[in-house]
C-alpha cells in the first residue's frame, strides 16, 4: 500500500503514535486510580454499615446505566469539551465496579479469621490494613481487571465531543480522510493495551498474593466471580430485601 | 433381596474404591455400611442404583442383574436420600415430596394428595406444605428427603449418611423415626454411615467395611459386638462393647424382688416385715405404687409415713421392665446409691428391684444362652434399647 | 440554559415527536437494533455457557474469551467494521455482540458452576433423566445469575447501541450524532436524555423478569 502508513498519524492530532498511546493510558487509569481510592473507603463503610450497601448498590447500578456517551454530552454543560468531562464518567464506572468488589472480598474473609486477629489485640485499622485488604486482594483485582478493560475502550468515545478520545481520535480521522488502516491502528493498538494491562494486573495479584496456591481451582473461581459485571451482581431482588 | 456379586470399582487414576465385595442384602430390614472414609461405603451404595457403574462383579435386584432395566427405571423404584436432603430449593415442599410419584405419570392432585400423607408419616406438619425448603430446619429438610424418597412406594430405600449433618439430638429423633417408618413399612433400607454408634443402633445387619474398599465383617449388631472378626473392626467398634452388647439383651427374664417395697402408707409391722427380707434399704414408694426414694430400715422402724423427706436417698432412672434392655438396668443399678436398680411397669408403678449381683448372673446366664442356644438365642434379642 | 431546561425544551417540541424522524421511530428503532445484538448475543453465550459451566471444562478458555472480548473497543470496531463492510446492520452488531457476549458468557458459566450439586445427585438418583436434571432442577436455581448477565449485557447494549447512527444507521444516536453536527445542544442531550430512560427501562424489565421467572423458593433462599 502507497500513501501514508500504519503508523502515519494526522498532524490534527498534535501528538506521536506513542503521545496517543501515553494519552490513552493516562486517560484511562486516572479515573481507575481515582476510582479506587474512593470505592476503598466506601466499600469498607459498606462492610462496617451493612444497611449502606443496598442504597449504595442501587445508585451504583443506575449511575452504570447512563450510557457514557449520554455521560459526556450532559457534562459539556458544565466542564466543556475537556479532558475532565471524559475523566468524570469513567471514574464514576470505576466507582461502581470497584465498591462491589471491594465489599465482596473484604466480606469474603471468614468470621473466624476476623476473630482470631481481634484475640491478638490487632485494632480496627490495624486488621483492616494487615488482615482484611490482603485477603480482598484477589477479588478487587478482579474488579480493577474489568474497570481497567471498559476504561481503556471507553476513553475512545471521548473522540465525539471534541478530540478527547486520545487512540479514539484516530478514529475520527480515519473518517475524515478515509484511511481505514488508522482504524485499524486505534482498534488493535487499544484492544493491546487493554491485554497488556490485564496481563499486569493478573501478574500484580500473584505478586501480591503468595499465599494463593498457583493453580488453586477455588482460587481462580473466587477471582472469576468476581471477575462478573457488577451491574450483573447487585440483581435487584437482593437490594430490595 | 439385592446381591452384590464380586463387586470391583476402580477408578482411571487407579484408586479402589471397592474391592471384590460381595453382600447380600436381605429384604425387609436395614442393613447399614458402615467404615471410615474412603472405605468405599458410599460407592458401593451408589452402585446399587447405578449412580456409579462397576468395574466388574455385578449386582442382582430380585434376583436378575440391575442393568437388564433401564437405569432411570432402576432408579425410580428405590428411593434415594443423601446427605443434607438435596432438596430443590425452587420447589415447594409438597412438590419437592411429589417429584417421583411425578415421573411415573400421576397426575398432579394425585402426587400431592400423596404427599401430604406423607408428610404426616415422617412426622411433619401438614401446615408446612407449601412453604419452601429455606424455610425449613436441618432436621425437617430431611424428613423431606425421606418422604421424597417414600413418595412411589419404593420397595428399596438407599440412603447415604443421611443424618450426618444435623446436631445429635435431631439425629437421635430421626433415627428413632427411621426405626418407627420401618416399623410399619417393612422396606429393604440400605444405610451408609460412618459412625459406629448409628450403626448398631439402626442396624439389622451391619456390613464393616475398610480403607480400599474391603469387606471386613457382615453380621448382626449383637454378633458384631461380641466378637468382632478381626482387630480393625474391634477398634473401629472402639472401647465399651460389652456393655453396649446388653442393649441387645432383654431385662425380660430378670428376677425382680418385691420384698423391698414399702408404700408410704404402711404401718411399722409391714416396715419390719420387709426388713427381716435382709436388704439393707427399702423402697418407699407412693399411694399409686410409683417409687419415691430409698430409706434406711431404722429412718422408718416407726412405720413408712414417718419417714423424714430429708432421709430419702434419690432411686435414679428406672428401667421398664422387660421393654428396656439389661443395659438400661444395668445402668440404672450403677446409678442407684444403693446399688439397686428399680424396675416399674408401663405406668411407671414399682415391679420390683433388683440387685448388681442380680443383673450380673443374667448378664452372664445371657451371654450363656446365646453363646450356646445360637438361633435360640436370637430369639430374644430385642432392638429394646433403639425403639424407645 | 440549564441542562434540564434542554431536556424539558426537547421533550415538550411537538416537532420531535413525529414521522420517522420523530421519538416514537427512534425509541423502536434503538430497541430494535439492541434486541437483535442481546438476540444473538445469547444465543452464542448462553448454550457455550450453561454447556461449559454444566460440564464443568473449558472454564478457563471461556475466561479468555470473556477478557479478549471485553478488551475490544465497540465504538473503535465499529469504524473498523464500517471499513471493512460497509454500510448496513452487520458492521452494528459485531461490537454490539462482542459487547454484549462476555457478561452473559461469564455469568451462565459461574451459574451453572455454583448450583448446589447436592439436589442433582438426588434428582438423578430418582431417576431424572439429564434434559429433565438440566430444566428442572439446575436451570431454575441458576436463572437469577443468568437473568443478572443477561440484564447487564442489555443494559451495555442499549448504552452503546448509540454508535449505530455514526454509520448512519436510525436509533436514538440520531439525535446525539446530528445534534453535534448541527450544533443543536437541545437535541444532542435530549436523545441522551432518551437513552438513560430506555437503559432504566432495561432494569425494570429484568427486575419484572426476576418476578416472574425465578421461583420464590429460590429468590428467597438467598
Amino acid at each position: 500500500m502507497s500513501g501514508p502508513g500504519f503508523f502515519d498519524i494526522p498532524s490534527d492530532l498534535q501528538n506521536s503514535y506513542f503521545g496517543l498511546v501515553g494519552l490513552h493510558i493516562e486517560e484511562a487509569l486516572i479515573p481507575v486510580a481515582i476510582g479506587l481510592a474512593v470505592a476503598l473507603p466506601l466499600g469498607q463503610l459498606c462492610v462496617r454499615f451493612s444497611w449502606l450497601y443496598p442504597p449504595v448498590l442501587w445508585i451504583t447500578t443506575v449511575l452504570y446505566a447512563i450510557p457514557s456517551l449520554a455521560f459526556f454530552i450532559f457534562l459539556i454543560d458544565y466542564t466543556g469539551a475537556t479532558r475532565t468531562t471524559v475523566v468524570i464518567p469513567l471514574t464514576v464506572y470505576s466507582l461502581v465496579l470497584l465498591v462491589p468488589a471491594i465489599v465482596d472480598g473484604v466480606r469474603s474473609v471468614p468470621q473466624e479469621t476476623m476473630s482470631a486477629a481481634t484475640a491478638m489485640g490487632f485494632g480496627p485499622v490495624q486488621r483492616y490494613l494487615k488482615v482484611q485488604l490482603p485477603i480482598a486482594v484477589p477479588a478487587i483485582i478482579a474488579g480493577l481487571r474489568v474497570a481497567v478493560a471498559s476504561s481503556i475502550s471507553l476513553v475512545s468515545v471521548g473522540a465525539l465531543i471534541g478530540n478527547q478520545g486520545a487512540l479514539g481520535n484516530l478514529l475520527q480521522d480515519a473518517i475524515l480522510y478515509h484511511r481505514s488502516e488508522l482504524a485499524l491502528n486505534s482498534v488493535v493498538t487499544t484492544a493491546a493495551l487493554a491485554v497488556l494491562l490485564d496481563i499486569a494486573l493478573v501478574l500484580l495479584r500473584m505478586a501480591l498474593t503468595p499465599w494463593m496456591p498457583r493453580g488453586d481451582r477455588a482460587a481462580r473461581r473466587a477471582a472469576r466471580t468476581a471477575a462478573v459485571e457488577p451491574a450483573a451482581r447487585p440483581t435487584l431482588e437482593d437490594t430490595a430485601a | 433381596m439385592i446381591q452384590i456379586e464380586s463387586v470391583t470399582k476402580r477408578y482411571p487414576d487407579g484408586t479402589t474404591a471397592v474391592d471384590n465385595l460381595s453382600l447380600d442384602i436381605p429384604d425387609g430390614s436395614i442393613t447399614v455400611l458402615v467404615g471410615p472414609s474412603g472405605c468405599g461405603k458410599t460407592t458401593t451404595l451408589r452402585m446399587v442404583n447405578r449412580m456409579v457403574e462397576p468395574t466388574s462383579g455385578r449386582i442382582l435386584l430380585d434376583g436378575s442383574d440391575i442393568t437388564e432395566q433401564p437405569v432411570n427405571a432402576l432408579r425410580r423404584s428405590m428411593g434415594y436420600v443423601i446427605q443434607n436432603a438435596g432438596l430443590f430449593q425452587h420447589r415447594t415442599i409438597v412438590d419437592n415430596i411429589a417429584t417421583v410419584p411425578r415421573m411415573l405419570g400421576w397426575d398432579r392432585r394425585k402426587a400431592r394428595e400423596r404427599a401430604r400423607e406423607l408428610m404426616g408419616r415422617v412426622g411433619l406438619d401438614e401446615s408446612l406444605a407449601r412453604r419452601y425448603p429455606y424455610q425449613l430446619s436441618g432436621g425437617q429438610q430431611q424428613r423431606v428427603g425421606v418422604a421424597r424418597a417414600l413418595a412411589a412406594d419404593p420397595p428399596v430405600l438407599l440412603m447415604d449418611e443421611p443424618f450426618s449433618a444435623v446436631d445429635p439430638i435431631v439425629r437421635k429423633s430421626l433415627q428413632a423415626e427411621l426405626l418407627r417408618i420401618q416399623q410399619e413399612l417393612g422396606k429393604t433400607i440400605v444405610f451408609v454411615t460412618h459412625d459406629i454408634d448409628e450403626a448398631i443402633k439402626i442396624g439389622d445387619m451391619i456390613a464393616v467395611m475398610r480403607t480400599g474398599g474391603r469387606l471386613a465383617q457382615f453380621a448382626p449388631p449383637d454378633e458384631l459386638l461380641s466378637s468382632p472378626a478381626d482387630a480393625f473392626v474391634e477398634d473401629f467398634l472402639g472401647t465399651d462393647r460389652g456393655i453396649r452388647r446388653l442393649s441387645f439383651f432383654t431385662s425380660d427374664g430378670l428376677q425382680l424382688t418385691a420384698e423391698p417395697v414399702v408404700a408410704v402408707d404402711a404401718d411399722a409391722e409391714q416396715v419390719a416385715r420387709a426388713t427381716a427380707a435382709g436388704s439393707p434399704y427399702l423402697l418407699l414408694t407412693d399411694a399409686e405404687g410409683k417409687p419415691l426414694g430409698w430409706v434406711a430400715p431404722q429412718d422408718a422402724a416407726g412405720g413408712a409415713d414417718k419417714v423424714a423427706v430429708g432421709r430419702l436417698l434419690p432411686y435414679g432412672r428406672p428401667f421398664a421392665a422387660g421393654r428396656e434392655s439389661l443395659r438400661d438396668a444395668l445402668d440404672c443399678a450403677v446409678l442407684s446409691p444403693t446399688g439397686w436398680a428399680v424396675a416399674v411397669d408401663g405406668e411407671g408403678k414399682v415391679a420390683g428391684v433388683v440387685s448388681q449381683e442380680t443383673i450380673g448372673a443374667a448378664i452372664r446366664s445371657a451371654h450363656a444362652e446365646h453363646r450356646d442356644g445360637g438361633g435360640a438365642g436370637r430369639a430374644s434379642i430385642t432392638k429394646a434399647g433403639a425403639a424407645t | 440554559m440549564s441542562i434540564f431546561q434542554f431536556i424539558s425544551d426537547f421533550f415538550r417540541d411537538s416537532a420531535h415527536w413525529h414521522g420517522q424522524y420523530g421519538i416514537p421511530h427512534r425509541v423502536l428503532e434503538h430497541l430494535q437494533y439492541s434486541f437483535m445484538a442481546l438476540g444473538i448475543a445469547a444465543g452464542i453465550a448462553l448454550p457455550a455457557g450453561l454447556i461449559t459451566g454444566h460440564t464443568g471444562r473449558g472454564g478457563n478458555a471461556l475466561a479468555l474469551i470473556a477478557t479478549a472480548a471485553r478488551a475490544l473497543p465497540s465504538y473503535g470496531l465499529l469504524v473498523l467494521m464500517f471499513f471493512w463492510l460497509g454500510i448496513g446492520l452487520t458492521p452494528v452488531m459485531i461490537p454490539l455482540v462482542a459487547l454484549a457476549v462476555p457478561p452473559i458468557l461469564v455469568t451462565s458459566y459461574e451459574a451453572m458452576r455454583t448450583v448446589d450439586p447436592a439436589p442433582v445427585d438426588a434428582a438423578r438418583g430418582m431417576g431424572m433423566g439429564p434434559v429433565a436434571v438440566l430444566f428442572q432442577v439446575e436451570l431454575p436455581v441458576a436463572l437469577p445469575l443468568i437473568l443478572s448477565g443477561l440484564r447487564s449485557a442489555a443494559i451495555q447494549v442499549v448504552s452503546t447501541t448509540a454508535i449505530a447512527a455514526i454509520v448512519s444507521l436510525g436509533g436514538l444516536g440520531r439525535f446525539i450524532i446530528d445534534g453535534l453536527s448541527q450544533r443543536d445542544y437541545e437535541i444532542v442531550v435530549g436523545g441522551a436524555t432518551l437513552i438513560v430512560g430506555l437503559a432504566l427501562a432495561m432494569i425494570a424489565l429484568f427486575w419484572l423478569i426476576g418476578r416472574l421467572a425465578v421461583s420464590p423458593g429460590v429468590r428467597g433462599g438467598r
